[in-house]
């Protein structure tokens, strides 16, 4: 039974594969390159130990993101709003981490501890807006994205937080390299992998830990199928919106600090503030299960970093980002249709069984 | 009901109007309600507008639509691609279909497949951003003018009017300053001012959206598939050809709104609809699901921003922080009236907080206007939520005889 569910589960990212490629494969031919040259130029690149670290590195990125927004399909609640609390997480983060001198591990655990609560505190307002006020926590998410950007440029360019960068650009002061975390070179000798890299996996298995073996992770479930069946059995809805919401907007403070701590080093007006929606759609694939998403977000890693030789070739990298949406919709289409066969099926085996049942009755 | 209406609407004008020239008197900045002001501010609502127009098409029907974005983005490619080859309304005409053509995908992903409408959207918004950025490195990069990021400049010119004989009096008026007359003057002149005939169509296509969707049996039959299309199948509607073709004009007009913003800045250029499709959805929030309050919403995004990028004084923020204390000091006073305490202090307080602002600081930083919208759209959802009234089947899926 267990491996007929994941086989069915298999099926939807499977076609969605296929059909991004095949997809894939007529845009390319239409262009006029060569379908087999771009994607073995993909697959040696990708694959070598250089583009497998950078690929890993990002998949981080990705999967802490796809966490928080899960956390909050789980219970029906749309976080649209990672992009501005991790901006916000990860510029507080850099602030702090900046003007401390402690040893390595308490300065970044102070880091991590600011990031998640001021993603936690820009999530909370939508909380608030829904529960207090009755606004659809999808409209107000979007808009505190913006305002979260004009808050950052507003502190980085005209406050005495910002400074002007070794690279000409305006961000914070540089962490100093004891408020690193930089990671170990285990793959690449050049590339080391962000420590964040175990630190999202722990959190992975926190998550997987939290919803489906406690009593929070239950009543969370149930809120975000039934919530009215949920209330009658004794769940405080509002408050589920709050922790939820919470949870989510910790997480989402945390996405950008692998790059933060195992890379830049400082906030600068450059840095990168749409992984929140790479995280829409990677918890999409995942299903906003803790391995599902980390498959994801590895699979829409390596297509990001693969790319990055294809201008040898002639081709758009952009061509990655085609597949990518190919396989969000496709993949979405092909949930709901296995969904929808499998409860024919089941409806014809009840059916089929029951005629049983009154035959030999 | 069109008598109360146009009471209505009258009413809420006059209020605006005494408004901006209470803060204009007290600030001394004309740039509030000058003839250029109000004429720019256009420009910059109207693709709003007609994103939060094709929201209302969409969401009438059922069809939660966050796939704006997305299909103004194909919009601004089609205006590009089109427009610097064939002329200009080629590329309006492109990027009409365009959006079309990602309306469509969601119509196919949310309709015929019952996709969660949200991640239908999400997923049309990254395929649009994809595809474009692709697109662009390969017609552009080598096309005269043109470039990785962004098109060759588009061909000829949209027509616009200039009514100088209603300009010129309306305008000298403006500048004599009188109470309420002048600004009146001013904003009036602002729409016979280089009127772009764009813009008129977009206004056009509100009136025809009022008309079409609240006066005529096609409107209902649409709405009813937004409301209860389960009712509406039982009387013979056929409810997914009228979400299709709701959600099919949905793009259209979004499309339209993109192909706008590429005109407006002559060329195509990646990411140039920084999230408009989005404000548009605040917008059509924001108006209640219906054209009036969403101009009204499109056109306060299209005058802050119109004020804050020709702030030469450095004044113009400023100006906006008092209108904002004096706005919100009247909704505390209706709210007194109605009494509603509770909410009276709340926005009494918070006027008094911006009028500090405005009495203790010489100027305010651009990112204020910036967010200010934002904020507004915050403010408004806040307070007005329990009033506001979405169709009642928007966003869930229509299986014909699903119903149980």
């Amino acid at each position: 039974m267990n491996l007929r569910r994941i086989g069915i589960s298999l099926i939807a990212p499977g076609i969605g594969l296929i059909v991004s490629l095949a997809a894939t494969a007529v845009i390319l031919t239409v262009i006029g390159a060569s379908v087999s040259t771009v994607f073995a130029s993909m697959w040696n690149y990708g694959t070598s130990p250089r583009a497998m670290s950078l690929m890993l590195n990002l998949a981080t990125i990705y999967f802490l993101s796809a966490l928080a927004v899960s956390i909050g399909f789980k219970m029906n609640l749309f976080n649209i709003g990672v992009n501005g609390q991790y901006v916000l997480g990860a510029l507080a983060g850099a602030v702090v981490a900046s003007n401390l001198t402690l040893p390595k591990t308490a300065s970044v655990t102070v880091t991590i501890i600011v990031a998640m609560f001021v993603g936690a505190v820009w999530a909370g307002i939508s909380a608030w807006l829904k529960v207090a006020r009755g606004v659809s926590e999808v409209i107000s998410t979007i808009m505190l994205n913006f305002i979260a950007i004009g808050i950052i440029s507003y502190i980085i360019v005209r406050t005495s937080i910002g400074t002007e960068t070794s690279l000409n650009i305006r961000g914070t002061k540089p962490i100093p390299e004891t408020g690193m975390l930089r990671g170990s070179a285990f793959i690449d000798s050049g590339t080391p992998i962000y420590g964040f890299f175990f630190i999202s996996i722990i959190i992975g298995v926190g998550y997987w830990f939290l919803l489906n073996r406690t009593r929070f992770g239950f009543d969370l479930r149930a809120t975000g199928k039934s919530a009215t069946a949920a209330r009658t059995s004794g769940v405080q809805s509002n408050r589920m919106i709050y922790v939820t919401m919470l949870l989510s907007g910790a997480v989402a403070g945390l996405v950008g600090l692998p790059y933060l701590l195992g890379d830049t080093g400082s906030y600068t007006l450059q840095f990168p503030t749409d992984w929140g929606f790479i995280g829409i759609a990677i918890a999409l694939l995942g299903r906003n299960n803790p391995l599902g998403i980390a498959l994801g977000a590895i699979l829409w890693a390596f297509l990001d970093i693969s790319s990055g030789q294809l201008v040898l070739e002639g081709v758009p990298r952009e061509i990655s980002t085609i597949m990518q949406g190919l396989i969000v919709i496709v993949v979405v289409i092909s949930y709901e249709v296995v969904r929808r066969y499998q409860v024919k099926s089941e409806q014809t085996n009840v059916a089929k069984a029951l005629a049983k049942q009154e035959a030999s009755v | 009901m069109t008598y109360l209406k146009s009471r209505r609407f009258i009413g809420a004008a006059f209020t605006a109007i005494t408004m901006l020239s209470i803060t204009r008197t007290i600030t001394g900045n004309g740039d509030l309600t000058s003839t250029v002001t109000i004429a720019q501010a256009l420009v910059f609502a109207s693709p709003i507008a007609l994103a939060g127009l094709a929201g209302i098409w969409a969401e009438r029907a059922g069809v939660i639509n966050i796939g704006l974005e997305g299909m103004m983005i194909l919009g601004t490619f089609g205006a590009g691609w089109a427009g610097w080859q064939w002329g200009v309304w080629a590329g309006v005409l492109a990027g009409v279909i365009f959006g079309a053509i990602g309306g469509l995908l969601l119509a196919v992903a949310a309709v015929t497949f019952g996709v969660d409408q949200i991640i239908a959207g999400t997923a049309i918004n990254l395929l649009a951003l994809g595809l474009t950025k692709f697109l662009a490195i390969l017609l552009f990069t080598n096309a005269p003018g043109g470039g990785q990021a962004q098109s060759p400049p588009i061909k000829g010119e949209i027509p616009t009017f200039t009514f100088n004989s209603l300009v010129e009096p309306l305008s000298s008026l403006h500048e004599k300053g009188i109470f309420f007359v002048s600004d009146f003057a001013g904003i009036l002149a602002g729409l016979f001012y280089n009127m772009s005939l764009l813009t008129i169509i977009t206004f056009l296509l509100f009136a025809i959206t009022s008309y079409l969707l609240w006066k005529t049996a096609f409107g209902l039959r649409l709405r009813s598939a937004g409301e209860n299309p389960w009712a509406a199948d039982s009387l013979g509607v056929k409810v997914v050809q009228f979400k299709y073709a709701a959600v099919v004009f949905s793009g259209m007009l979004a499309g339209l709104g993109g192909a706008y913003l590429s005109i407006a800045s002559t060329i195509y250029r990646n990411g140039n609809t920084a999230g408009r499709g989005y404000i548009g959805l605040a917008t059509m929030i924001f108006g209640d699901w219906r054209p009036g309050g969403t101009a009204a919403g499109a056109m306060m995004f299209g005058y802050i921003d119109t004020l804050r990028l020709i702030d030469t004084g450095n004044q113009n923020v400023k100006g906006l922080i008092l209108l904002g204390a004096v706005i919100l000091f009247a909704i505390g006073a209706l709210m007194l009236r109605r009494a509603r305490r509770n909410s009276a202090i709340g926005f009494l307080l918070l006027g008094s907080v911006m009028i500090g602002a405005y009495f203790s600081a010489t100027s305010f930083p651009p990112e204020v206007a910036q967010v200010a919208p934002y904020i507004t759209t915050l403010l408004v959802l806040a307070t007005a939520s329990q009033n506001l009234r979405p169709p009642a089947a928007d966003g869930i899926p229509y299986r014909k005889g699903d119903h149980h």
